[in-house]
């Protein structure tokens, strides 16, 4: 077994200081030693997406990353999205349109969808399906997911 | 104003959209886990093992008098397979475990999984079901005299003489290729080892925790109080969390033995080469025409390879034996004559996947239409008219009885909806440019919420199908109401409470609904099979309404009048006809605090329990896929998808169509995308999400929904299932839609999915033929 090693996190902005394997995954991590496990793994092969987060603002698959890459940068996660009790627009658009079934998937979608409209809050369409289609989700088909996207997406540019 | 019917928004949903919900991986914390050592082969005998120094491992023979996994299905024909819980002398298939490790974390386990070495001597594997009907082919099960481990015939006797008589037939050879259900969340199980109680809490990924509960302490020798099962939040399922896997009853094993928590959750490897596939299926089909075009006879001979092992409880004969049932589909004919096989192969074990055979059968018959219509020069719509059943209630040639629906409207409703005239003229001039579009229907029957009275004629050791609910009013007015089924996605909890709001007349936040806990819940089969809303749907509103009645009567106590003139509404219990009423809650407390001044003969308290077991009720729909087919690549895209769904009365309208597009996805993936696929030694070649190809948002088309709402006397709620329709009509529809694209081709698609390598086979074929 690898020795561990000691590694500071920023989670939704606070620290988290963990001694892990150098070979744990961030998403490992998260979900063990910060507690946060509302970030899922369906594959951990960097297909599914069920475990994308925020990194300095853009979506990744944090099982393809090692936690101990992860010092210094912003790590976002699902949990960090709803604040003082209330919903952020993404999940209360996905509430709104049924946007999500067993709701496995969907932490992986919401954490997508906020660094997408971060970089371009017009996407709509052919290309917010083209963005989303990086994620899988078995059980909506998908339709409700776009929709809830975009009517977030203009709730939160109005 | 009533509830029932109404979209409100679920009820599950805050908790999941926040992280807050647990699913069964977030429940490992602290537990030792557990690996399993696979076979890395399709069939061999185990010769030795080798593990590492002081590691621990768990073979079949530590497992001593633990029984094997033998589901029993009372047929002549039925071949009992004894599946061991670990492998004992020989696997049967590749990623059958083999032994189980446990290290402090996952991945430790996993490190010494990979470092226990097995001695293997290779035995030819059985793979494809075409190779297993062969006479030369080894026998998967000793003891068996081939490798048919179930069969059925069905022979009204009267279709030799019928045919005669026909002025067509269309035959046709027809293979729908191994798929997986391939939920977002693997399976998993947490097994919690109580020292005071001596219990053991197996936290599960499942869709059905009491039966799981029965399975394990059956093969383990427990009582069943010893083991309680809780299915957490469950990351969609669709029949691969049905069925018992090994692994659960091995955790519970080793948790009881060992009086440790121990946890195993599986990878997607696993996923894709140990648990549950589905699908596989052959068929050879001929259908006899009259003059009118009336199909008059049906002949079929289906062949359904279901892997290495039965699965419990509902065994190896699920698949072949309901589609040689069902294939009739919505069509009115009395003249059948079908021969269904299970072919057992050194493949992964099936379980019931959304739709289990019906995706197939209805491609069967709904190419067989479109056939049909093209030799009569018929239109699809036509045909289908002419054919699909009109009387209620209809008794099929295999003596199901179909109650009330609209096979004829839905059919006229989507023509109507895509419009098709005008799409058979813009079809033609895409032609004159050189573009290959086509226009695909598919309407079928699906037979959701049966009970006990559908499932015993199968004759099972295990005949599911009941459903009980457990209601009671606590002092502060708030109804628990404690269920069978086990939801997982499906908005079961939003649904019920509907039901139980109107009946009740109370908001929803005064309803909790309690389910996926044995030591919760009363005993039920779980969810599968679109019985849920049905069936524990209807046992909720019996419940109801006896709890309405005894919360009348106590109304009636105080309020002196009546119980048949009180009115539940808004939280308050009213005299019809008089402005004299009381608060719910206020008449709890007087049924638990202040007995004495209620009737004598009053019970204290508030509960009301009822079971439903209906005989089950038919949904119907009508799929119309619109495609365009680029005849260089063979790639299909979907420019429009179109659904008229009778599903009776609908208690939740955006659920519904929730479920439908949902299941469409799955069902375009059928006959577009997905496929399990295995060499002909027996290793799987699709083993990540990505070989695999599940669709994503880019390939699918909105999909347009439109309600017929047939109200059915055989669902005490009015609702039919409509869990697995999508899923069974949409692959019949896409495929019928390829083949009416390259008809200038000469091209009909008899094999899903139809890949674009597939479709380009085809074309080259047509072409040379021509040439």
């Amino acid at each position: 077994m690898s020795s561990l090693r000691a590694v500071t996190l920023s989670v939704n902005g606070v620290e988290c200081k963990v001694e892990v394997e150098p070979r744990k995954t961030l998403a490992d991590t998260l979900r063990e030693d910060c507690g946060l496990t509302g970030t899922h793994l369906g594959c951990e092969h960097g297909v599914c997406g069920a475990c994308t987060i925020l990194i300095d603002g853009s979506p990744v698959r944090s099982c393809l990353l090692f936690a101990v890459q992860c010092e210094g940068v912003a790590i976002e996660t699902v949990e960090g999205l709803a604040s003082d009790g209330q919903l952020h627009p993404l999940q209360q658009a996905f509430w709104d349109h049924h946007g999500l079934q067993c709701g496995f998937c969907t932490p992986g979608f919401l954490m997508l969808a906020k660094g997408a409209l971060a970089e371009n809050p017009d996407l709509t369409g052919d290309a917010l399906r083209e963005v989303l289609s990086s994620n899988l989700c078995r059980c909506t088909g998908y339709q409700n997911i776009v929709t809830a996207v975009e009517d977030a997406a203009a709730r939160m540019r109005s | 104003m009533s509830l029932v019917g109404a979209s409100i928004r679920r009820l599950e949903d805050p908790d999941l959209l926040t992280g807050r919900k647990r699913f069964i991986a977030d429940l490992a914390a602290g537990c030792d886990a557990v690996a399993f050592v696979r076979s890395p082969v399709a069939a061999a005998r185990i010769v030795g093992m080798e593990r590492p120094n002081g590691a621990s491992v768990f073979t079949a023979n530590d497992l001593s008098g633990v029984g094997s996994i033998e589901p029993i299905l009372y047929r002549p024909d039925y071949f009992r397979a004894r599946q061991p819980l670990l492998a004992l002398d020989r696997v049967n298939y590749l990623g059958e475990p083999i032994a189980a490790v446990i290290a402090p974390t996952r991945r430790e386990a996993e490190d010494v999984a990979d470092a226990v070495f097995v001695d293997l001597e290779l035995v030819e594997p059985v793979v494809h079901s075409s190779g297993a009907l062969t006479d030369h082919s080894p026998i998967v099960h000793q003891g068996a005299e081939s490798n048919v481990v179930v069969s059925g015939v069905i022979d009204t006797g009267n279709v030799d003489v019928v045919s005669v008589s026909a002025v067509e037939q269309v035959e046709l050879d027809l293979t729908c290729h191994r798929q997986s259900a391939s939920p977002i969340e693997t399976r998993g199980a947490v097994a919690r080892y109580d020292m005071e109680a001596a219990k053991v809490t197996l936290y599960a990924s499942t869709q059905m925790p009491h039966v799981l509960r029965t399975a394990i302490c059956d093969l383990l020798n427990m009582q069943e109080a010893d083991l309680r099962v809780v299915a957490p939040a469950v990351g969609g399922a669709f029949g691969q969390k049905m069925c018992l896997p090994a692994e659960y009853a091995v955790i519970v094993w080793l948790s009881r033995h060992l009086r440790r928590s121990l946890a195993w959750i599986e990878d997607r490897r696993e996923n894709f080469t140990s648990s549950f596939h589905s699908r596989d299926h052959r068929y050879w089909i001929r259908g006899s025409f009259d003059g009118d075009a009336r199909l008059v006879a049906l002949e079929g001979d289906l062949v359904a390879n279901v892997g290495a092992y039965s699965c419990y409880p509902v065994t190896w004969g699920v698949e072949p034996l309901m589609a040689m049932a069902e294939l009739p589909g919505p069509y009115d004919f009395q003249s059948y004559r079908v021969r269904a096989r299970g072919v057992s192969t050194n493949t992964c074990p099936m379980s019931p996947y959304r739709g289990v055979s019906r995706p197939v059968l209805t491609l069967a018959m709904e190419r067989m239409m479109d056939i049909a219509a093209e030799r009569f020069g018929l239109d699809p719509v036509e045909i289908r008219r002419r054919n699909l059943i009109t009387q209620f209630p209809y008794r099929s040639t295999t003596g199901i009885v179909y109650d009330e629906g609209s096979y004829v409207a839905s059919l006229e409703k989507a023509a109507e909806v895509v419009d098709f005239d005008s799409f058979r003229r813009r079809q033609a001039e895409a032609r004159d440019d050189g573009r290959f579009l086509g226009i695909g229907f598919s309407v079928f029957s699906e037979r959701t919420g049966y009970g006990t009275p559908a499932f015993a004629p199968r004759n099972m050791a295990v005949t599911p199908g009941y459903e009980t609910v457990e209601m009671a009013m606590d002092p502060s007015g708030g109804v628990e109401v404690r269920i069978g089924a086990s939801p997982h996605g499906q908005g079961l909890v939003t649904t019920l409470s509907q039901v139980v709001a109107d009946e009740l007349g109370l908001p929803l936040k005064s309803i909790r609904i309690v389910h996926g806990d044995t030591d919760r819940s009363p005993y039920g089969w779980g969810t599968f099979a679109s019985r849920s809303m049905v069936i524990s749907g209807g046992a909720t509103k019996l419940a109801a309404g006896r709890l309405r009645d005894a919360i009348a009567a106590v109304a009636g106590d105080i309020l002196e009048a009546a119980p048949e003139d009180i009115r539940l509404a808004e939280g308050r219990a009213v005299v019809r006809g008089t402005d004299r009423g009381v608060e719910i809650s206020e008449l709890a407390r007087h049924a638990y605090h202040h007995t004495p001044k209620l009737a004598s003969d009053r019970e204290p308290g508030l509960r009301a329990n009822a079971s439903y077991d209906p005989a089950g009720t038919f949904s119907n729909a009508c799929h119309v896929a619109i495609v365009e087919v680029d005849i260089e690549t063979g790639g299909v895209r979907l420019d429009r998808f179109v659904v008229v769904e009778d599903a009776g009365l609908l208690i939740n309208p955006v659920i519904v169509d929730g479920q439908i597009a949902g299941g469409v996805v799955q069902g375009i993936a059928n006959a577009l995308y997905e496929e399990v696929v295995y060499d002909e030694a027996g290793n799987i070649l699709t083993t990540t999400l990505f070989d695999y190809l599940p669709p994503t948002a880019s390939e699918i088309p909105p999909i347009e929904i439109h309600h017929l709402e047939t109200i059915t006397d055989a669902s005490v709620t009015g609702a039919k299932g409509l869990g697995e329709g999508g899923t069974i009509g949409a692959p019949a529809a896409v495929i019928n839609a390829v083949s009416d694209a390259l008809r200038p081709l000469g091209v009909q698609v008899m094999e899903m999915p139809a890949t674009p390598d597939r479709i380009r086979r085809l074309i080259r074929e047509a072409i040379k033929e021509t040439a």
